[in-house]
């Protein structure tokens, strides 16, 4: 990779150790893929959830972090996905102090390191979105996705490792999605129908990410008659990255860069037709019982408007089966005093806020509370639970919360 | 290595030479969506090496999927000693290519060839990243 006299600079050790750790951890990356050069990054967005990290993780962060005041510090934004657990709820997760301590020293690093704790998977929802154009280091890849689809930014997946690696230098390795030629489409998929809710949105985004299968592809698509909302984008394209690794789709007529169809996409590209027995198949395909032992909501975290029809929906009814509702904890506040916490919880469910629940020990939950058939609105979740020994089932908001008051799915 | 080795050559390489034993599936990987972590073996259900040990093997697969926890998971394995020896894919996301920088895991991928019908599942195989290429051994 060419680099910049600051980057030499850096890569000598003149800004100390940890600029030059982060600095070659980018270059092998970036020689990896080709990257010619880096390119400036505005925000940074980590994935740093202990589960994953691990006690090596944690200890590579404090590592960082024991590096001396003044050379250990990120130089941009750099703001945090969803911790491993809810500190106010731990107990009732049957999340052990060891667990516990864990997300402490990561969090005690990530402070010393200068990180902002948001704790969101949503923070183009709730923190600051990027731009058109703005190139950005995102971790978790429903941000990236909706930044890079629903903002017009560009963001390559940057895991926890890498993204900390941007704050720390305010730089990323220009390969991917920061090349405008790599998001012209690669297949076009005409979609008969619209979604009505958000696990319709989040199958959707599900069927498609199969179809494209992985990173480098770019779905357009066309034939969404209605303007979606930014919550139902969140699933579409939660859903779509999980599935398919994708990381950028365009939608003729709704998303930046796809005013124009001619500007994104040429006529040379395989198509796809998507119906809505193709979304049912994709739900159907989960269905392995009609008994449920919990309920959740998250992946991503609930915005305040999910959270309020979720209250309407709650409002006056008694569960026997637990229901989990998982914010951020800048939404989580306005829910408690707009009074959906209080309703959500008067009907036995619990709010959570800051973790996201794949994100927080998922198996050693089921292990601990004997949860394993679980019902939710994610796509994204359904995906991922099933290697996490839950048996998963994806249903809409309202046939969730009647699972909770019921203990069957419908 | 033998003189008739068939070899393959990627277009992206990191990490150190290595051997090991091939095991190969035309599916997707993800250290949080696949993996029991703990006990070193494919746990999701649907993976077509469900139940099977990852530790110390070659692992030859299609892609990466789903989301970004392997770039810290493969660190955290490494350091447990229940990690593969070497990840050998036709297509890779950035995760992948994050992780192993981190975790000191070989890498290969881009082949013109499908590589998880090129290698036989169960082969000795040797990955030398400085020249791109994985053979055949055995």
């Amino acid at each position: 990779m060419r680099l910049n006299d600051e980057e030499k600079d850096m890569l000598a050790g003149k800004f100390g150790p940890v600029p030059k750790l982060a600095l070659e951890h980018q270059i092998a990356v970036g020689d990896f893929f080709g990257a010619q050069d880096f390119v400036a990054v505005s925000q940074a967005h980590i994935m740093a959830d202990t589960e994953s990290l691990g006690e090596a993780g944690v200890r590579w962060l404090e590592r960082l972090a024991g590096e001396k005041e003044g050379r250990r510090r990120v130089r941009i934004p750099t703001i945090t996905d969803p911790r491993g657990t809810d500190f106010a709820k731990a107990a009732f997760l049957g999340h052990s102090s060891a667990m516990l301590s864990l997300e402490e020293r990561a969090i005690g690093a990530f402070v010393k390191l200068g990180v902002m704790m948001t704790d969101t998977c949503i923070n183009y929802q709730t923190v600051q979105p990027a731009i058109l154009n703005e190139h950005v280091a995102f971790g978790d890849t429903g941000v990236v996705i909706y930044s890079n689809s629903v903002c017009g930014a560009r963001s390559n997946y940057e895991g926890g490792p890498s993204a900390l690696a941007a704050g720390l230098t305010g730089r990323t390795p220009r390969y991917g999605y920061h090349l405008p030629e790599q998001r012209r489409a690669t297949l076009s998929v005409r979609v008969d129908f619209t979604p009505r809710g958000l696990n319709e949105w989040g199958a959707l985004g599900g069927v498609i990410g199969r179809l494209a299968g992985h990173y480098w592809a770019v779905p357009m698509i066309d034939g969404i008659e209605l303007s979606p909302t930014s919550d139902a984008l969140k699933h579409f394209g939660a859903a779509m990255a999980s599935y398919g690794s994708t990381a950028l789709y365009h939608i003729a007529g709704v998303t930046p860069e796809a005013q124009r169809r001619a500007d994104i996409a040429s006529g040379m590209t395989p198509e796809y037709r998507v119906a809505r027995t193709d979304i049912e198949a994709l739900e159907q395909s989960y269905r392995k019982d009609a008994k449920v032992d919990v309920v959740v909501f998250s992946a991503p975290q609930l915005s305040i408007f999910e959270l309020r029809t979720l209250a309407q929906l709650c409002d006056g009814r008694r569960f026997t089966v637990p229901l989990l509702a998982v914010t951020s904890p800048q939404v989580k506040p306005d829910a408690d005093r707009m009074g959906y916490t209080k309703t959500i919880e008067a009907a036995g469910g619990t709010v959570l806020s800051g973790m996201c629940f794949y994100q927080s020990y998922a198996r050693e939950i089921s292990e601990a509370k004997g949860w394993k058939i679980l019902a939710t609105n994610s796509a994204k979740m359904v995906n991922i639970l099933g290697g996490y020994g839950y048996v998963p089932m994806l249903a809409s908001m309202e046939a969730c919360v009647e699972a909770a008051e019921k203990g069957r799915l419908a | 290595m033998s003189a008739n080795a068939r070899i393959y050559r990627a277009r992206h390489a990191m990490g150190q030479k290595v051997q090991g034993e091939a095991l190969v599936a035309k599916d997707g990987f993800s250290a949080r969506y696949d993996l029991d972590r703990a006990k070193g073996v494919f746990s999701r259900p649907a993976h077509k090496l469900a139940g099977q040990s990852y530790v110390g093997k070659v692992l030859v697969l299609e892609t990466a999927k789903g989301g970004v926890a392997t770039a810290w998971m493969l660190h955290d394995m490494r350091s447990r000693g229940m990690v593969p020896v070497a990840l050998v894919f036709n297509s890779v996301n950035p995760i992948l290519a994050q992780g192993a920088a981190l975790g000191e895991v070989t890498m290969l991928a881009g082949f013109d060839e499908d590589i998880t019908t090129a290698i036989p599942n169960g082969a000795k195989v040797e990955i030398d990243p400085q020249a791109h290429t994985i053979a055949v051994i055995d």
